[in-house]
């Protein structure tokens, strides 16, 4: 009982204690909301690019021809190890039939080209989409084992540099939500830090009366939840409906078909609740850390 | 018997100053004792050790029962809760009325509502400032301020009252209501009261226990003292 009214009278006081400290509240919601809108903006940068590179990740494939000579039972002996095959995502057979016609389509003089072979010239084919582009040149490796595969390209060299440039991006906008996050809770931390040092003859006080440790902490640790999320209503505010516009305006792409962007829902509410768990988080840990300090003799 | 007992007390600050050195001695339960020492006597770090705001380097001081060197740092409010504490500049609450100034030591507790309500009157009135519940202390004068210190300290009934030089911002004839209400609580209630002052006037006129502390040595102990007895009867126990 006695811990339920400390804990609900804790509770009271940090929202009197926020209006009664009103400047310095505004204070410590303004330096939170600053930041927040940072940590928001850089949250939707990371999670566009990561998409983007996601999106082209996908794209890559390898393209396996089979020899000339090849017969039905070693296609289907092949379909049927890429089925158990690691890393194989999904394939499709195209025969080379179907090529002749998709290259007759595309251009009118390559079908008079394709016309002076009696038989047709082109290969039997599979095209590959792998789970993990990481490992796309083993997978190629491996159905090149096959001895009535021709060949298994995917455009070696090139798409190497490509999935580095693309890992580079994404831990290089990770590691710039960490910071900022890391800055936020420096700075909030630090911005209720001052606030409560203003208010140490009220500790000085709970103290002198006898309130245990834990008694004076929970009104500023509560306090410091409130400030938190009242400082991410704007940020919050701000990424869901900038980003819906933002994605409305554009269409979802950006300057070309290839670069899409995330779709709003769930994302932005996702976004929100980041940005809700750190502003409160980090509200509470920045005060429980400052009246820590002068809870020493 | 005895509420206070310190034996062989050092205060030894990390700069090397001797605060307290050698100290030993009692106070009863129910005594008005009041302690009188030059600034940088020591007085204040005895008076200190006596909430455990300062630890003693070596010594005891016990005080309640409670060894003060042997308390934990997050069971220091086991001690507080014995006792109240007064000091010169009040130590309120600025935008909290008299009434919330005295019920924020019992809200802190834990106390339920119906109990702190009676409790807090009682303590105002006490104090004589049933008229001034709604104010806020800057409408209220230093003694009146003080008076609302004394009535939050005493409101949780502790046994042992510490005063820090109460009268210390105080004119002289305020200063004389406050020691009538401290007089008052020391005869009525029991509460045990220590009191450090500068206040020659007031030491002489109350004749009460007085304890010199000079060069953080007891220099003397006399009941019934005043000011300018220096030379008593050295502990007196």
């Amino acid at each position: 009982m006695k811990a339920l009214r400390i804990l609900t009278r804790s509770i009271r006081d940090s929202f009197k204690s926020v209006f009664r400290n009103f400047s310095l509240s505004m204070a410590s919601i303004a330096c939170t909301t600053i930041t927040l809108i940072l940590v928001a903006i850089s949250l939707v940068l990371t999670y566009n690019v990561r998409q983007v590179t996601t999106d082209l990740e996908h794209e890559l494939t390898i393209v396996v021809y089979f020899n000339q000579d090849v017969t039905d039972e070693q296609k289907t002996r092949l379909e049927n190890d890429l089925a158990t095959m690691d890393n194989v995502d999904s394939y499709v057979m195209k025969s080379k039939d179907e090529w002749k016609a998709e290259m007759r389509e595309e251009d009118q003089s390559l079908e008079n080209a394709l016309d002076i072979f009696e038989e047709n010239p082109l290969l039997d084919s599979v095209i590959v989409t792998v789970d993990d582009v990481n490992h796309l040149s083993e997978t190629a490796d491996h159905i090149r084992e096959y001895d009535f595969v021709s060949s298994a390209e995917y455009g070696e060299g090139m798409v190497e540099n490509v999935i580095g440039i693309f890992d580079a991006i994404s831990f290089g906008t990770l590691a710039i939500v960490v910071a900022l996050v890391l800055v936020t809770a420096f700075l909030i931390s630090n911005t209720i830090k001052l606030t409560i040092f203003s208010r140490r003859t009220e500790i000085e006080i709970m103290r002198l009366v006898g309130a245990s440790n834990t008694a004076i902490k929970l009104p500023f640790v509560f306090e410091g939840f409130i400030l938190g999320i009242l400082g991410s209503i704007i940020p919050i505010i701000l990424s869901i409906y900038g980003y819906v516009f933002l994605y409305n305006q554009t269409g979802g792409y950006v300057f070309t078909q290839i670069i899409t962007l995330v779709e709003p829902f769930p994302f932005v509410l996702i976004v929100s609740l980041f940005l809700l768990a750190v502003g409160s988080l980090v509200g509470m840990l920045g005060s429980w850390r400052a009246v820590k300090k002068y809870l020493k003799i | 018997m005895k509420l206070i007992k310190v034996e062989h007390a050092y205060k030894i600050y990390k700069n090397g100053t001797t605060a307290v050195a050698d100290l030993s001695l009692s106070i009863d339960k129910g005594e008005f004792v009041f302690v009188i020492g030059t600034t940088g006597s020591g007085k204040s770090t005895f008076i200190k050790m006596l909430y455990r705001e300062e630890k003693p380097t070596k010594g005891k001081v016990i005080v309640g029962g409670i060894d003060v060197a042997k308390l934990r740092n997050s069971k220091v409010y086991k001690l507080r809760r014995k006792l109240g504490v007064v000091f010169q500049d009040f130590k309120l609450l600025p935008k909290l009325t008299v009434y919330e100034n005295v019920a924020f030591a019992l809200e802190t507790l834990g106390l339920p509502s119906d109990e702190i309500r009676p409790k807090v009157l009682k303590a105002i009135e006490a104090v004589g400032l049933k008229e001034k519940t709604r104010n806020l202390p800057s409408e209220l004068s230093g003694g009146e301020q003080q008076r609302v210190a004394i009535a939050r300290a005493i409101v949780n009934d502790p046994k042992l009252l510490i005063c820090d030089e109460p009268t210390g911002n105080l004119d002289p004839e305020t200063s004389k209501g406050i020691m009538k209400i401290l007089d008052k609580i020391n005869r009525e209630l029991g509460t045990t009261i220590i009191m450090a002052t500068h206040d020659k006037e007031l030491v002489n006129r109350m004749k009460k226990r007085v304890l010199v502390i000079e060069d953080g040595v007891l220099a003397s102990d006399t009941k019934k003292g005043s000011y300018r007895v220096h030379e008593g009867v050295k502990n007196t126990d």
